[in-house]
């Protein structure tokens, strides 16, 4: 359990190190996040890497935990946000219906390309 | 006992335990209702945490720092949950990879949807030039809006609102609609609201299904470079 965390942070702290150091305009955690997968890809192939958080579903146990209250983790920052929202409020209530209206455009929009492009694709690939 | 609650008070109201245990205990209740409707849309365990806490806080008159001091433990675990979701991204790297074509146009049709729409709508109807650019990243996750938001000289404070604004909005309304819409792949619904609603909505795909959430975190991840690129060219584009 410990080793596991202490991997997954290891992981997001290469991410931020390659971050700051070479610019890159993502954040640290999703390098991070590629690093882990590289390295669950590796021990599959690399007897080497079968150690430790990286045999036996270890890892795999802690991030299940941590990804299945994932909503607790957007808590703190969204406490911040409803003490502030008379900052947007000034600017008037048509600042929340826009952005609900974007939201609902652009989960629609996106949804329906998704769908149409996999259809189209599969086909092409089933000729 | 020092015999007066109210030294008792100001002590504890001053530790990182007890907001943190506010934290927990909220969203434990709040993740209890939202099972026992079953996961229902309207019963968003982010909304009701965040207003209830919200409440005590204003209640007992406590300053956001002093509540964050608790919650900052809480908080720090998004960095890590972001590194975790490699695990599921992993385990259904076979259904991902039969997918990257269509991801990559609904990546690409998504996301400018996602930034015209609000940069649009927001000139509609009459905003100030430096909210519309605030808004323009809201999409993605908090951190890097807010960045984008900064460097075009806009309000990263604003930004950050309408970042949590359209998380909650997008995991709430995402279920209805695509059942509405007769939208049944579970794929398109998630890297639907990963794109529109960042880590809130990707949360949201987890409560419904491992596949979805899979998608979501892949979506979230890209659209967050995306929309960094992009934005700036489009404000030029869109904004006199």
């Amino acid at each position: 359990m410990i080793a596991s965390l202490g991997l997954i942070l290891l992981c997001q702290l290469m991410g931020e190190i390659a971050v700051r150091e070479i610019g890159l305009p993502i954040p640290g955690p999703v390098i991070g996040l590629m690093l882990l997968f590289v390295l669950l890809l590796g021990r599959d192939r690399i007897a080497l890497l079968r150690r430790g958080p990286l045999q036996g579903g270890g890892v795999e146990k802690a991030a299940d935990g941590m990804l299945a209250h994932l909503s607790l983790l957007f808590v703190p920052a969204g406490v911040g946000v409803v003490q502030q929202l008379d900052l947007v409020a000034e600017h008037g209530v048509a600042i929340f219906l826009i952005l609900l209206l974007s939201a609902v455009v652009t989960l629609l929009v996106t949804a329906l390309t998704f769908v149409v492009a996999s259809r189209l694709l599969s086909r092409r690939s089933a000729e | 006992m020092t015999g007066n609650p109210f030294s008792l008070w100001v002590y504890l109201s001053q530790t990182p335990l007890l907001w943190l245990t506010v934290t927990l205990l909220v969203y434990a209740a709040a993740d209890a209702i939202s099972q026992a409707t079953r996961r229902s849309p309207l019963a968003n365990p982010v909304l009701h945490s965040v207003w209830v806490i919200g409440a005590i806080l204003l209640l007992t008159g406590t300053p956001y720092p002093n509540y964050f001091d608790g919650a900052q433990f809480v908080h720090f675990l998004l960095g890590p949950a972001t590194v975790a979701l490699a695990v599921p991204l992993y385990e259904n790297r076979s259904t991902v990879l039969s997918a990257v074509l269509p991801m990559l146009i609904a990546l690409a049709v998504g996301s400018l949807t996602a930034i015209v729409s609000i940069v649009l709508l927001a000139e509609a109807v009459g905003l100030p030039r430096d909210v519309v650019v605030s808004l323009a990243p809201k999409s993605i996750t908090a951190g890097v809006a807010m960045g984008v938001s900064e460097s075009m000289g806009a309000n990263p404070s604003i930004t950050a609102i309408a970042v949590i604004l359209t998380g909650i909005m997008g995991a709430i309304v995402v279920t209805p609609l695509m059942n509405r819409m007769k939208i049944t792949d579970f794929r398109a619904r998630g890297f639907a609201v990963g794109l529109a609603s960042h880590g809130i909505g990707t949360a949201r795909a987890f409560q419904v299904d491992t596949v979805a959430g899979v998608f979501a975190g892949v979506a979230m991840s890209l659209n967050a470079l995306l929309t960094s690129l992009v934005v700036p060219v489009l404000i030029t584009l869109l904004v006199r």
